[in-house]
């Protein structure tokens, strides 16, 4: 049963893609985000269909060099060479590219996508804990929704920013529930599980149904025995986003003998405490104050993140942290060094792997990890 | 009660034998077979120590060719194992620099030779023996060789880190008409600048000894003892700390099952 549920997460990109075309093909208006910092909320409000675009292969990255300096985050690199060698569906599909200025690569490659289709630019505030900072964002907020109703040409009421919100909340519960059963030791879910269960998050059409799988998955766990009775290290990945594509270090260490039993990155924990509070009188400050509070290492400074994976390694019972960087990620590279510290001061072992989609590193990365597992075993 | 440690690297394949009261060691190259080399090194063993391959009762196994290795009992890192290595050596030791062909690490450890904690180079032959490998054959030279014709008093300064470029910065030195024996002392200083660097970054504690194929080199040597500022001790075993750790680690496991 549990094996079902997997196969369905596993399947969502397909399936999706499917149901994402026929939805066009009925008018339905398809936006394209890469980040967790776009409000979604207002996609739905507008009516149209939210969906995660690609970067998470090496394979478009030769051809986003003819563009880009080959000194560049692969992340952005792969996002811009799928858009433009059109091999990416949902790209294809999408009648709006919505994107963020979280890092100065991102920034300038966003300029240089518009030639491929219409791209919304929002514009992050580097720090998160000033009133003019907030006030951009909020106006920035307000300007991503003019955007969309322009661009669909609908009208987005506030009550409808409100319905979506209840969605997007009900959405984070029910993932963070789902990673929240590896809490238990040992965890029920691998690594590759749950990372496939999060991710399929990105492409899902359908709110209601993903919500309805996450749950049925929950309860499936939870009224099972758990069979893996093997004792193994438990890993807490950090760091840079992961997907499926990109899933290197978390199948190494788990060939290596461990469980990646938390993730704290943005396709995993980094958002999933933050709910939009549905008492204020604006649903766009309500979402801007959300969207705000997300832990990452484009925000200066980011004590939130530490304290998150400060308590991630209580919760989940956490023996050592692996930190990903991809390389010329220079924000979670120099936040590296402050990781490492509060990881070290709980006595745990910190492995920070800095590496790339391609697969030269295998070997390097395999000797790192396994030597980090060995310190855990003593 | 007796065991193998056998430490497989890119460049030489290491292993020791020990039995109760006695002990043997062997080197040969790796080659381009890593099992091979594993394999050689087992028979050499033997026949040092004149013990039958099924007197042996455990095998372990370290080093990049580990994995390729299929008679090993278990696979342990490199890391583990030169830390064990060393402290059975040198039990004052509490930082290890290990460089060897293709990587070069350094490993903090603990009063039992525990790992504490470890660095190591990313995918590139700045600060590795295949960095000195291709240098000395820019230079006419064998690698060995490399140690005892620096001359430090005429250093002349390689500041390329890549391999290709830093090749290319030699000739155009040699050019110049610049001394080899300088340029030999500006490469041993590059790595080791590179080296304790990255030292310094996971935290130096001492004593500090110095492992692998290039502790041969004391111009290596020399150049990391200027460089982290602390006397560097190279055991007389350098290249076999690791095959020596995989023995120990194994011997420990058959005396705890006894």
């Amino acid at each position: 049963m549990l094996d079902e549920f997997m196969q369905g997460f596993a399947s969502a990109r397909e399936v999706n893609l499917l149901r994402i075309k026929e939805a066009k093909e009925n008018g339905r208006k398809v936006v394209g985000i890469y980040c967790t910092y776009c409000p979604q909320e207002l996609i739905l409000a507008a009516g149209a269909i939210p969906v995660g675009l690609c970067g998470m292969s090496e394979n478009p990255i030769a051809a986003a060099e003819e563009t880009l300096p080959r000194n560049l985050c692969p992340l952005i690199k792969s996002s811009y060479g799928f858009a433009a060698t059109d091999t990416c569906p949902f790209f294809h599909f999408s009648d709006l590219i919505v994107g963020e200025t979280t890092c100065d690569g991102k920034k300038k490659m966003f300029e240089i996508m518009q030639d491929l289709k219409p791209v919304h630019v929002m514009q992050l505030p580097h720090l998160n804990n000033t009133e003019a900072s907030f006030e951009l964002w909020v106006e920035e907020v307000r300007c991503l929704k003019k955007r969309l109703e322009k661009e669909l040409q609908v009208t987005i009421s506030d009550q409808d920013i409100w319905r979506a919100v209840e969605v997007i909340n009900q959405e984070k519960q029910a993932i963070k529930a789902m990673f929240d059963l590896n809490r238990a030791d040992p965890p029920p879910l691998s690594g590759m599980e749950m990372l496939t269960a999060a991710w399929s998050r990105s492409f899902s059409s359908d709110k209601g149904e993903l919500i309805d799988n996450l749950n049925g998955l929950v309860r499936e766990v939870a009224s099972q025995t758990n069979n893996r009775q093997v004792k193994a290290p438990r890993v807490l990945l950090t760091g840079c986003p992961v997907g499926l594509g990109t899933e290197k270090v978390i199948r190494l260490s788990e060939e290596l003998g461990a469980y990646i039993v938390a993730m704290e990155n943005c396709s995993g924990y980094k958002t999933l405490e933050l709910q939009t509070a549905t008492n204020g009188a604006d649903p766009i400050v309500a979402l801007a104050e959300k969207y705000m509070a997300i832990p990452c290492s484009c925000m200066s400074p980011n004590p939130y993140r530490l304290k998150l994976i400060e308590n991630m390694i209580d919760d989940f019972r956490v023996d050592a942290v692996i930190d990903l960087t991809w390389q010329a990620c220079h924000t979670y590279n120099i936040e590296a060094f402050e990781v490492g510290k509060l990881v070290k001061s709980k006595g745990l072992p910190y492995l920070h792997l800095e590496s790339d989609y391609s697969n030269s590193d295998l070997e390097s990365l395999k000797v790192r990890i396994e030597a980090m597992l060995e310190m855990v075993e003593k | 009660m007796i065991v193998i440690g056998i430490d497989i690297g890119s460049v030489a394949a290491k292993g020791y034998i020990i039995s109760s009261g006695s002990h043997h060691r062997a080197m040969i190259p790796t080659g381009w077979s890593p099992r091979e080399a594993g394999q050689a090194i087992i028979d050499q063993l033997l026949e040092a120590s004149g013990l039958e391959r099924n007197q042996v009762e455990q095998i372990y196994v370290t080093g990049y060719g580990r994995v390729a290795f299929e008679h090993a009992d278990k696979t342990v890192t490199e890391i583990k194992c030169h830390a064990r290595g060393v402290a059975e050596l040198y039990p004052e030791v509490r930082t290890i620099i290990d460089i060897g062909g293709q990587d070069s690490k350094v490993i903090s450890t603990g009063e039992k030779g525990q790992v504490l904690d470890f660095a190591m180079n990313d995918k590139c032959a700045a600060g590795t023996g295949r960095f000195l490998q291709v240098m000395a054959t820019a230079l006419g030279l064998d690698v060995s060789e490399l140690g005892d014709a620096e001359d430090p008093r005429q250093m002349q300064t390689i500041s390329s880190m890549c391999t290709v470029f830093a090749e290319s910065e030699i000739i155009g030195s040699l050019a110049r008409g610049n001394p080899k024996g300088g340029i030999i002392a500006g490469l041993h200083q590059s790595v080791g600048k590179r080296v304790a660097a990255m030292a310094r970054r996971m935290g130096i504690k001492e004593q500090v000894a110095f492992t692998g194929g290039v502790a041969i080199n004391p111009g290596v040597k020399r150049a990391l003892e200027e460089e982290i500022g602390t006397r560097i001790i190279v055991p007389q075993a350098c290249q076999y700390t690791g095959a020596l750790g995989a023995a120990l680690l194994a011997w420990e496991t058959l005396r705890r099952d006894l």
